[in-house]
Formats: structure tokens, C-alpha cells, sequence
């Protein structure tokens, strides 16, 4: 594009850059306040049982323990969607529930009060797998839930949260469909997000009725909202965020942890702090939803999709704190990515006796299309359809519609995503590499490389609602006073740089406030791929307010109509004549501020893309699969810092994405309810030496609608890649894989080199 | 997960033993302090579990953040897996949650707050070389990998790309920053040459 932008897609050093090397980035477990305490959960090692009795006397009398709290003394705050979990309950509904809290003078003090707590359970039968759980004598885990099967809603969303996607006559489409494709496929390894930084959380009261809290989040206006409502909207509550040590959306809400330090707090009277630790984190906070489909897919040999049905059984664990909206999400995302008249796609969401599902990115889409895209992989295989140009075919195109999350249509005003496919295609050599279904492309032995191509897209770009407002100093230094955590992305450095335009002053004129509800604006935060369109907007609405007010207020100083008024670096000038310039003291005078605000309503007429093409090799002895290589296209319209945006691609294989086919599991011992990988042992990740060769291939086709033509990407990198892997792995050793992840045992028994593993 | 373990009698109190030092002949010394220095000052720290002690099982990850709030210094898993309470002992690279505080007694520490120059500021090269790549997302492993490769230059000026791969294997990133961090890394190594 001909525009030329001085800051806007120029790298720039992150504003915080110097205190995250330095060490000075204080996450919620490096903030002291005076007379901190600390706060530990009891858990329980049962996967369901009712509390029978209790005893916390022990407990209570060690030294240094300033309150132990069991279900009789709390309050009824429920989380949940629709409340349904209690803080604490006389019952406990997976391995690690919470039992009682503790807060202490040390954290020695605490555990070993924990230690001290006798309690006597009366074990009741447990349930893990969804066709079970909804059998009518399945163990209950909510008597309101009957059958284990949760309501629709979602408040954030809206009265009319979509939960299915139905349309047009599948019967019909059947009928005309030259092959039909059935089956079963799961992604139900329930891969923990595991940001790095464990959940946590400071709270303390300022009197009865004002309870402050800081949490490791990623805006702090969701965690003001969901305590609020959960307190039964009696307390007024301050949310402050910090830098947070990754979230992938899993701590868009950490309401268990904000509850318990809350309610410690309002007992002892002094602040509490409650930070999980990594096993507890692994243990009890926010999995990959389990998703499985029976589905059948209808095709044309031309790769035209006659009609989609399928029951689509998703595992939320013990409770939901997102599920249904992520199962909204799923459901538009899926339109998006495969254009067909004829649906009838029909979720249930089900609740069984393990950790909790909960948000993370990719949110609904990258659980439903694990398990959908392999039946329409089937159906391409049986008419030979090469599932790149199948995926370019189907994905969604300006003036195409679906469903989003709130019921209503929309209609794509976005740009044309086929060039970025095309570009991907070519770096990836696509066309040279794909043999076939079922065909390597190339054998040495016995190592046979495979390759596969995923594709994905959420509208959620402009989900939601924003504010922003941008103050001006008369010493030419600009304020952006905005909710938003920075939990990765770079997101409020990139917001800088959009007001830093607007405005024409050095980024280092410019700051954002820290994450503070008392003192910003309404911010939902960042999610979705937000950032840089809604939240974006929302700032550079602010300051372009701000900028109006300053001419407005200086345009006498210049004996000019403020309309023809420009400023550059602090300085004010008349169009067309920059020599004569005056600061912008002069102009709005030094006993001054002025104060832009700027808001961003939800529009979900731009859904993102990205398309992940994968090669990898097997090796058909031991059975192991090595990631070679990854290459990444979308359009972003325009880039706003090259590495940042590099670095939320890149991003795909960590946060339970496309490792999630490879290696990464949360292993559920159905004997006991435990998980066996809650460590970082044990739950495997990617090594520094095991990096696959990254290639991303971005293009900048701008959106009109945004200042600078962008829109954002982040949230779905990693959801196009997990059934990419499971096609390209398929392809290397010429039959099919039908669950994640691809370890070495099921590469094997697909073989026919062992018995098990999990081919069916 | 916290077993409810039944406790006989009485409550057992927390209680700090005094360390014991073994000498080399064989005889034992209890000592009442310990000595560190961390990023070039000295503390003398008592042994005891009140507030300010160290008591024999903290970590030297728990005294550096807690104690001296050192915090710079990070605990992801608190279990030697994950790379995040790399500090540098004596110019080499070790996790912090699997040394006890006392048996650091003499010992001289680095932290990653002890990189920059104390009075002006400015950043040891590694630092600047990550604040310039933008080699960090959330940033929450970034001192431990910072601290691992001051520790791998210390001893191999000129690494290639691959011992850089290997020597920060030990460090677990969720953002995916590993392809930056390489570049970072590699760009100080080549300003080295």
C-alpha cells in the first residue's frame, strides 16, 4: 500500500520491555502489601464424595494461622454458568475440588494447616465419559442439571447464545450429496493451556462494602464484572491487573481463585493472597474442552458440501465457566470455514467428575473442528479431493453469511482470503508435497514425511464493546487510559503506537495507565482477536477526540479555523504551513488537559483467517513423530509491529495448540480421577531443541473500516494446526489416525507393529 | 495434592533446626547465620523461621523472593522442570527451587536484577538484545532464559545456533517466543565475534 505510517508496522521496543528483562515486571506473586497473608486450598482425593464431616480444630489452633474455612462458613457465591458452583460445597465433584481454605502467616503455615484439616468422605461413583455421564443412572453431579447436561446462556453474550447451527434441509442435502462420510472423532485429551505464570490472586477489603482485587488476568474489567455479579451486586468491586505471566484466554476469568482470596480476606480482615501452584494449576484450572463428534458429512465430487449433522458431546469437566459461549463461538466458526446450506449440527454440554474445562484460545473452534474435520477429510479422501483447494473453495468470501454467537446473521464485509492461501501454498510448496490421501511424499526407510493443511477463522475480531480515553498534557505527552492487561501480545504497546499516530508525537510521549477499573473506562478486554480492532479503535477514537478538543481550544493562538489545524511532535501548526509552529502549551494553555474518549461497539462482520499447512515425519519403527516444518498464512489488512504479530503466530505450536496433537495430554486415570501428568514432567512440552522450521506468510490487504486497515490474529493461531498434524501423520504412513495426540503407541498400533493404542 | 493426613496428639509446630556444616575432617558446625552475596552485596541472614530468617527449607527461589524481595527471580513449577528461578552461582547457571538457602552459605549470586549496571542503568547486552528482538511475550520465563545465557556465554563466547538450542532446552516458554529468543541470542553472540 502506498500509505506511509511512521510508527504503524515499524518494530518498536515493547514499552515494558526494560522492566520485563530487568526483572522489575511485578506479576501478582511478586506484589507485597502490608500484612499479606497467604492463602491455600485444601483439595479433595476423591472424584466425588459428600462431605461427611469435617474438623478443623487442629488446623485452627497452629500457630500463625489466622482462618480456616470450610462450606459452613461461607457464603452462597456461586460461580458459573448459569451460579452453579459453589465456592465451597458439602460435596466435591473431582480430584482436587476445593475442600477448605487457609490463610496463614507464611506459606509453610498454610500448607501444614491444610495438612491439619481431618475430613471424612462417604465416596460416591464417578463419571468421565459424556455417553456415560448422560445415561439416565449416571452418577448426578448437580441436582439442577439433570442427566449432567447444562443450560444455554451466557451473559456477556447475550439472551439468544447460539447453541446449534440449523439451516436449510439436511435430508435434502443428503439426497444430493455424491458421497456421504461417517463417524466418530474426539478431541478430548483435554491439553492444559498452562500459562506459565499459575493463576492467582490478591484481595482486600476497604470496609464491608468494598472489596479491591489483583489478579493475573488479561483486563481487569472482566474480573470486576464476574466478582460483582457473583457477590450478588451488593459489593463494589476494584479490579487492578498487572503484567500477566500468559493467560490464552484461561485466565479471562479466574473466579474460583479471586472468590477464595476474597472471602479469606474478609475474615482476617488483612489482604490474602491466593496463588495456585503449578501442580495445583494442573490439577484444577481451565483444560481444553473434551469434544466429540458422531457426524456425517454430505459432498459433490466438485468439493461442494451438501449438508453437515452431528451430536457434538462436549466435556466441560465439573463445571462451566464459558463452555456454552465457546460453544457458540465453535458453532459460527464453523460456518466460516465450510460454506454449506444445509446443517444440523446439535451440541450438549455435559458435565462429568474431572477438572473443569474453560477458556482458552481457539475457544470451542479448534475443539469442535478437531474432531469435525477429519469425517469431511473422509469424504474429500473417497472422491479424491486435494483438501487445500477444498479448503479455498469453502472458506468464507465477502457477501457470504452465518450465524454468530448471539442467534443473528451476518454478513461478511472482509477481504477476499484466497490470495493469503495461495501465498501459503506456494511458501509451503504445497503442490509438490501433496501425493494424495493416504500417500506419503517422500519414504527414506523408515522415516515417511506426510503432509496436511488446516484452516480457521473467528469472527470475534470486533466482538464486544470497548472504551478508551486519551489525555493530552500541555507538555506534548499523551495518556492512554484503558483496563487492558499486557499478557503477551503486546497489545497495549500496539496501542500506543495507534495513538502515537493519531497523534504524531514520539512513542515515548505516549503511556498507557496501568489496568485499573477506578480510574479506565469500560474494556471487556483482550480476547478473540480483539486488540488491535475493537480495542484499537476504541483508542484511536480517543485520541483522535483529544486531537479535535486541542485544535479546538488552540485555534485562536493561530488565528486559524481549528478544522485547519495539524500536530506534529507536540507542536501545532496551520496545514500546509509547519515552519510557523507553536507547543502545544500555547495553544490549550499550561493550567490545562484535554480529555478525548473514544467507544467501540461489538461488530462481527469480520472474521479473521488463518490457514496452517504442517509436514512431518514418522518414523514407522519407534513410532515417533517429529514436526518439521509449519508455515502460517493470513491477512492481517495491515501490520502494526512485525515481531509482535510474529510472535503471536509462532505461538501456534505452544497453549495446547498444534502440540496438542503431538505430545501434549492431560492423562486421566479413570480408576481414580486422577490426573498422572500434573507436573511439568510428566505434561510434556516443546524444547528450546525441538523447534521446527516456522514460516509465516502475512499479508496486508487493509480493512477500511479500521484507522489503519488492520484487524487482529492472535487468538487462532493455534487452532487450524492440531488437525493439520492428524492429516499429515495420516498421510505419512497411509492410514488413518482417529485421536489426539499422536503418540509413538498409536502411530504403532495403526501399523499393525502393536496390539491397543487406540485404533479401534 | 494435600493428603488429610490424621495427626496424633498434639499439633506439631514448625521448627527451624539450626543447618549443619560438615566439615571436610568429618566434624559439624552448627551455624546461627549465613552469609550470601547477591548481585555484589552482602547479607548476613539468621537461621530461624521468623520473619526475615531463613529457615532450612526454603529454596534460595523463596529467600531471593521472599526474603530479600529479589523477585525478579521467578518460580514456575518450583520442581527443577521449567527453567523460570535460573540464577548464576559462581558464573554458572542453576535452578534456584532445588537449592536449599543454607546450602548456599558463602556463596556469591547472581540474579537477573544484577545484569544492569547498578548506577547507570544500562543493560548487559543480553538484556538489550531481547528488549531490541522483542524476544519475550508475556515475558514471565524471560529472566531465567536471560540468566541461562549470560551463564552459557560466560563459559562459550561463540556458541553456534544448535548449543544455543540446547543450553535453554531446559527452559519452558508457553508463549512460543523460542524463535526470537535464538535471534536475540545469536545477535549478541555474532556483535561478540
Amino acid at each position: 500500500m502506498a500509505k506511509k505510517y511512521r510508527f504503524i508496522g515499524k518494530p518498536a521496543p515493547r514499552k515494558d520491555a526494560v522492566e520485563i528483562v530487568t526483572g522489575h515486571a511485578k506479576f501478582v506473586g511478586d506484589i507485597k502489601q502490608h500484612g499479606l497473608l497467604w492463602g491455600k486450598v485444601l483439595r479433595s482425593p476423591h472424584p466425588h464424595a459428600n462431605i461427611k464431616n469435617i474438623d478443623t480444630s487442629k488446623a485452627a489452633r497452629l500457630p500463625g494461622v489466622r482462618a480456616v474455612l470450610t462450606h459452613h462458613d461461607v457464603p452462597k457465591w456461586k460461580a458459573g454458568v448459569p451460579p452453579h458452583l459453589p465456592m465451597l460445597d458439602s460435596k466435591v465433584r473431582f480430584v482436587g475440588d476445593a475442600v477448605a481454605l487457609v490463610a496463614a502467616e507464611t506459606e509453610e503455615i498454610a500448607a501444614e494447616a491444610c495438612n491439619l484439616i481431618d475430613v471424612e468422605y462417604e465416596q460416591l461413583p464417578a463419571v468421565y465419559d459424556v455417553e456415560e455421564a448422560i445415561k439416565p443412572d449416571a452418577p448426578q453431579l448437580y441436582e439442577q442439571f439433570p442427566g449432567n447436561i447444562l443450560p444455554r446462556g451466557l451473559p456477556f453474550f447475550g439472551p439468544e447464545l447460539l447453541q446449534e447451527v440449523i439451516m436449510g434441509d439436511v435430508d435434502q442435502g443428503f439426497q444430493e450429496a455424491e458421497i456421504i462420510s461417517e463417524g466418530t472423532y474426539a478431541f478430548e485429551n483435554i491439553p492444559n493451556p498452562l500459562p506459565y505464570e499459575p493463576p492467582g490472586a490478591i484481595a482486600s477489603w476497604d470496609g464491608p462494602d468494598t472489596l479491591n482485587v489483583w489478579v493475573s488476568g488479561q483486563g481487569a474489567y472482566l474480573d470486576r464484572l464476574s466478582v460483582y455479579y457473583t457477590l450478588g451486586r451488593k459489593i463494589k468491586v476494584n479490579a487492578y491487573g498487572g503484567p500477566c505471566g500468559g493467560s490464552y484466554g484461561s485466565k479471562g476469568m479466574s473466579l474460583p481463585v479471586v472468590l477464595y482470596s476474597a472471602i479469606l480476606a474478609r475474615v482476617t480482615g488483612r489482604p490474602v493472597r491466593v496463588c495456585l501452584s503449578k501442580e495445583e494449576h494442573l490439577n484444577t484450572f481451565a483444560l481444553r474442552l473434551g469434544s466429540r463428534i458422531h457426524g456425517r458429512v454430505g459432498m459433490k465430487k466438485d468439493g461442494t458440501i451438501t449438508a453437515i449433522s452431528g451430536d457434538w458431546l462436549i466435556n466441560t469437566g465439573y463445571y462451566s465457566s464459558a463452555t456454552q459461549g465457546m460453544v457458540a463461538v465453535g458453532c459460527g466458526e464453523v460456518q466460516l470455514a465450510l460454506r454449506c446450506n444445509n446443517w444440523d449440527l446439535r451440541p450438549k454440554v455435559i458435565c462429568t467428575n474431572r477438572c473443569a474445562s474453560g477458556i482458552v484460545r481457539g475457544f470451542g473452534g479448534q475443539e469442535l473442528k478437531c474432531a469435525l474435520l477429519p469425517i469431511v477429510t473422509e469424504a474429500m479422501e473417497k472422491l479424491d479431493i486435494d483438501p487445500f483447494e477444498f479448503f479455498k473453495k469453502n472458506y468464507i468470501r465477502p457477501g457470504d453469511g452465518y450465524y454468530w454467537r448471539d442467534s443473528n446473521w451476518y454478513v461478511y464485509r472482509g477481504a477476499e482470503y484466497s490470495k493469503a492461501m495461495d501465498k501459503g501454498a506456494e511458501a509451503f510448496r504445497w503442490s509438490k508435497k501433496w501425493r494424495g490421501w493416504l500417500k506419503p511424499t517422500s519414504v527414506d526407510g523408515s522415516k515417511r514425511r506426510g503432509v496436511g493443511v488446516g484452516v480457521h477463522g473467528n469472527g470475534d475480531t470486533g466482538e464486544d464493546t470497548s472504551e478508551a480515553y486519551v489525555r493530552l498534557d500541555p507538555d506534548g505527552t499523551a495518556t492512554i487510559y484503558s483496563s487492558i492487561c499486557e499478557h503477551g501480545t503486546g497489545q497495549r504497546s500496539c496501542l500506543c503506537k495507534m495513538v502515537a499516530e493519531v497523534l504524531q508525537l514520539p512513542l515515548e510521549h505516549i503511556n498507557i495507565t496501568d489496568s485499573d477499573t477506578r480510574i479506565s473506562p469500560y474494556e471487556f478486554g483482550p480476547a478473540g482477536s480483539r486488540g488491535t480492532y475493537a480495542i484499537g479503535s476504541a483508542a484511536i477514537a480517543a485520541a483522535e477526540d483529544a486531537k479535535q478538543k486541542l485544535f479546538a481550544l488552540s485555534a485562536h493562538a493561530l488565528n486559524a479555523k481549528p478544522e485547519d489545524l495539524e500536530t506534529e511532535d507536540g507542536m501545532l501548526f496551520i496545514r500546509g504551513n509547519p515552519e510557523n509552529r507553536i507547543q502545544w502549551r500555547r495553544g490549550m494553555g499550561v493550567d490545562s488537559t484535554v480529555l478525548g474518549f473514544g467507544r467501540f461497539e461489538a461488530d462481527f462482520t469480520l472474521p479473521n483467517f488463518m490457514m496452517t499447512f504442517v509436514e512431518v515425519e514418522v518414523d514407522t519403527e519407534t513410532g515417533k513423530v517429529d514436526l518439521l516444518r509449519v508455515v502460517s498464512a493470513t491477512d492481517v489488512g495491515q501490520i502494526i509491529d512485525p515481531y509482535m504479530l510474529e510472535n503471536q503466530l509462532n505461538g501456534c505450536l505452544g497453549s495446547a495448540g498444534i502440540d496438542s496433537a503431538l505430545i501434549e495430554e492431560s492423562v486421566l486415570d479413570t480408576n481414580t480421577g486422577r490426573l498422572l501428568t500434573a507436573n511439568m514432567v510428566d505434561y510434556k512440552w516443546r524444547t528450546f531443541a525441538e523447534l521446527p522450521e516456522m514460516q509465516n506468510v502475512i499479508l496486508e490487504t487493509p480493512f477500511p473500516s479500521h484507522r489503519f486497515g488492520a484487524i487482529g490474529i492472535g487468538e487462532i493461531a493455534t487452532a487450524p494446526g492440531p488437525s493439520a498434524v492428524l492429516m499429515a501423520v495420516s498421510n505419512a504412513i497411509g492410514t488413518r489416525l482417529h485421536s489426539y495426540p499422536i503418540t509413538p503407541d498409536k502411530v504403532l498400533a495403526a501399523l499393525g507393529k502393536i496390539r491397543g493404542g487406540d485404533e479401534k | 495434592m494435600p493428603q488429610n493426613k490424621g495427626v496424633e496428639n498434639d499439633i506439631p509446630r514448625i521448627k527451624a533446626t539450626l543447618p549443619k556444616i560438615i566439615t571436610e575432617s568429618g566434624s559439624v558446625i552448627e551455624k546461627e547465620f549465613i552469609e550470601l552475596t547477591v548481585n555484589g552485596e552482602a547479607y548476613e541472614l539468621r537461621i530461624g523461621n521468623r520473619h526475615g530468617e531463613v529457615d532450612p527449607v526454603h529454596t534460595l527461589a523463596h529467600t531471593l523472593r521472599e526474603t530479600l524481595n529479589l523477585t525478579g527471580t521467578k518460580i514456575g513449577c518450583d520442581n527443577g522442570a521449567c527453567g523460570a528461578c535460573t540464577v548464576i552461582i559462581d558464573g554458572k547457571a542453576v535452578l534456584s527451587c532445588l537449592m536449599l538457602t543454607v546450602e548456599c552459605d558463602g556463596k556469591s549470586i547472581t540474579t537477573i536484577e544484577g545484569l544492569a549496571d547498578p548506577i547507570t542503568g544500562a543493560l548487559d547486552p543480553i538484556q538489550q538484545s531481547f528488549v531490541d528482538h522483542t524476544a519475550f511475550q508475556c515475558g514471565y520465563c524471560t529472566p531465567g532464559i536471560i540468566m541461562s545465557t549470560k551463564a552459557l556465554l560466560h563459559k562459550n563466547q561463540s556458541p553456534t545456533e544448535q548449543e544455543v538450542k540446547e543450553s535453554l532446552s531446559g527452559h519452558y516458554c508457553r508463549c512460543i517466543s523460542h524463535y526470537h529468543v535464538i535471534e536475540a541470542v545469536m545477535d549478541v553472540v555474532e556483535r561478540g565475534r
